[in-house]
């Protein structure tokens, strides 16, 4: 069990590595930085004296490794536009994030579990049909239009909702299933599939015989291990959820980190766009430690013989 | 039959022509502005304007004139996308599955990373830094979705590697070059079209979610992500403006995503 959980810490490191050479290669992306750090207008000998001042004349790997140093250190420079340190500005925004990104998967599992298991108790029948229809209905819907729809709805002819900014738990409504929407769809599909094939197996029929009822069966034994697909792919989903804030955010102007990340696009506030990317990625991969470890608990042959068995 | 997949055939066939024949059957110059007529509802709707079936946008544009345009565009952008992503991934899954080894760690360790960054978010740091224009969108749009082939044609090829036709043109001689292109390949191509069905029903909800948010094609490419986004200031007076571009995404996704499903069912052999 100690070996597994180090070997997916490491794992986890690792890929945080690789996201520090990419987001230390986007600065570089568009060619020179100094042409889009600076201003169009400025004399060379300004833009020769900043390349010098920020280390932009060194060779690329050794100014890898001074960024590196930095980001390490918590270090991603000072914002632009908030003059601030890019980390703080940031982490400011990180908690509304991750309220919203938390509340649109509450929202997404509530509609999904009982989707899926309603689904697969009902194979083909009535209501089988009609949460595949709404699953592929949802797998369809963009959910930028979904959101302003929903705004236009409750928040515009209804006046049930707040239409954007920050009031409270009534303002994460409209953001949560905007985000969940699409996650919700597969997270359904997905469990119905998992539970139709663990019905299939014998033990389901010696649970059957030996007299258990339909509920016990479900909650002690098809559950349990149906929900191993499941939890994979809400790890896949949680790139998804933090994607679909990202548009909620700005559409319902919710001070989050996506609604920070676009209009830092518009004024090229490049530290703090790669802070977000950092801080984003990272928290991808502390979801997905979590999910190895949920992993473990729900899978003895994982604890025993770690991912591979 | 498969009603379904006959559905969503006949959707995405129907959305291709229209699309395509867009230039010869609109109504109107997408383009036009007709300050007389803005904000014009639909034509069914009380002061609706026949000329207008799907009403006009805050310029007097014509709506339905600019979703026939606009699904050129956005169809053109997810085709080259997955098309691209589709080269870089698959090749790169044949490499990694083939040969295996160092090479296959790396790749799958650049999988790794790619896929700790969620898909907007890694939009939204390339689209800082290399602006708007339809090359960029299309390049920002394969970085980000390569690893779908990648994993899935990898996946497949470390089973093949092992299978008695590829021992078999090993031992007549055969280069790898040609048992990765001529034995392997065809064997995994199935998978690949899986993939690449449901990446372009992704690609028209990614590239019009980047439009939607400004980071996609530049402004005045009427796309129906951008359209819905014209729309975004009319919110509380003129629906029509974001809605019918929506339905037009919605629409085509679910055709294409029917078909996908359809193609996955008949070309798994498990199924049969």
């Amino acid at each position: 069990m100690l070996r597994y959980v180090l070997q997916r810490l490491l794992h986890g490191l690792m890929v945080l590595w690789g996201v520090s050479v990419i987001v230390f290669l986007l600065m570089h992306l568009s060619g020179d930085p100094a042409a889009v750090l600076l201003p169009l207008d400025t004399p060379p000998e300004e833009v020769a004296a900043f390349r010098r001042q920020m280390g932009l004349d060194r060779p690329l790997p050794v100014q890898y490794l001074f960024f590196l140093s930095r980001v390490v250190r918590g270090d991603f420079g000072y914002s632009y536009h908030y003059r601030t340190r890019a980390l703080e500005v940031v982490l400011e925004r990180l908690p509304a994030t991750l309220r919203l990104a938390g509340a649109a998967l509450g929202v997404s599992l509530t509609c999904a579990l009982p989707a899926g298991v309603i689904a697969a108790l009902h194979k083909d029948r009535a209501l089988d049909m009609l949460v595949r229809l709404l699953v592929l209905i949802g797998q369809a819907v963009p959910g930028f239009w979904l959101a302003l729809m929903l705004m236009m709805l409750f928040a515009v002819r209804l006046r049930w909702l707040p239409a954007s900014g920050d009031v409270g738990w009534r303002s994460l409504i409209l953001p949560a299933i905007t985000a969940g929407s699409f996650s919700m769809a597969s997270i359904a599909r997905l469990l119905r599939s998992g539970l139709l094939e663990v019905l299939g197996k014998e033990y389901i029929l010696t649970a059957r015989a030996k007299g258990l009822s339909s509920v016990q069966i479900l909650t002690r034994h098809a559950l349990k291990n149906a929900a191993i697909p499941t939890v994979t792919m809400i790890a896949i989903q949680a790139g998804w959820l933090l994607g679909g804030s990202v548009i909620a955010e700005v559409i319902f102007a919710y001070p989050g980190l996506g609604h920070l990340a676009v209009t830092s696009v518009s004024y090229r506030d490049l530290p703090v766009i790669q802070c977000f990317v950092a801080v984003m990625a990272a928290v991808v991969v502390a979801i997905n430690l979590l999910v190895d470890l949920v992993y473990a608990w729900l899978d003895p042959r994982v604890r025993l013989y770690g991912n591979g068995y | 039959m498969n009603w379904g997949g006959i559905a969503g055939l006949t959707i995405v066939l129907l959305v291709m022509v229209v699309s395509l024949l867009a230039p010869w059957i609109s109504p109107h110059d997408p383009q036009l502005q007709n300050l007389d007529r803005r904000l014009l509802p639909p034509a069914w709707a009380e002061s609706g304007d026949s000329r207008y079936l799907l009403g006009t946008d805050g310029l007097g544009r014509d709506m339905l004139s600019r979703i026939l345009h606009g699904g050129r565009i956005s169809l053109g952008i997810s085709l080259s996308a997955a098309a691209l992503s589709g080269v870089v991934g698959v090749s790169l899954g044949l490499l990694a599955g083939y040969f295996g080894g160092a090479l296959d760690g790396l790749l799958s360790r650049i999988a790794d990373v790619q896929q700790a960054i969620p898909f907007l978010v890694l939009a939204i740091g390339v689209a800082a830094v290399s602006g708007p224009g339809l090359p960029n969108l299309v390049l920002v749009l394969a970085i980000t979705t390569w690893v779908n082939y990648f994993r899935v044609v990898r996946a497949e090829v470390l089973a093949a590697r092992e299978e008695q036709y590829v021992w078999a043109a090993r031992a007549v001689g055969c280069s790898s070059a040609r048992i990765i292109f001529r034995h392997i390949l065809p064997n995994v191509a199935a998978s690949i079209i899986v993939v690449a069905t449901l990446l372009i029903a992704n690609m028209m909800i990614f590239e019009a979610s980047l439009s939607f948010l400004g980071l996609g094609v530049p402004p005045g490419i009427p796309t129906w992500g951008r359209l819905v986004s014209d729309g975004r200031a009319y919110v509380s007076s003129a629906w029509w403006i974001s809605f019918f571009p929506g339905v037009a995404i919605f629409v085509t996704v679910m055709g294409i995503n029917l078909v996908g499903d359809w193609l996955r069912e008949s070309l798994d052999p498990r199924n049969t």
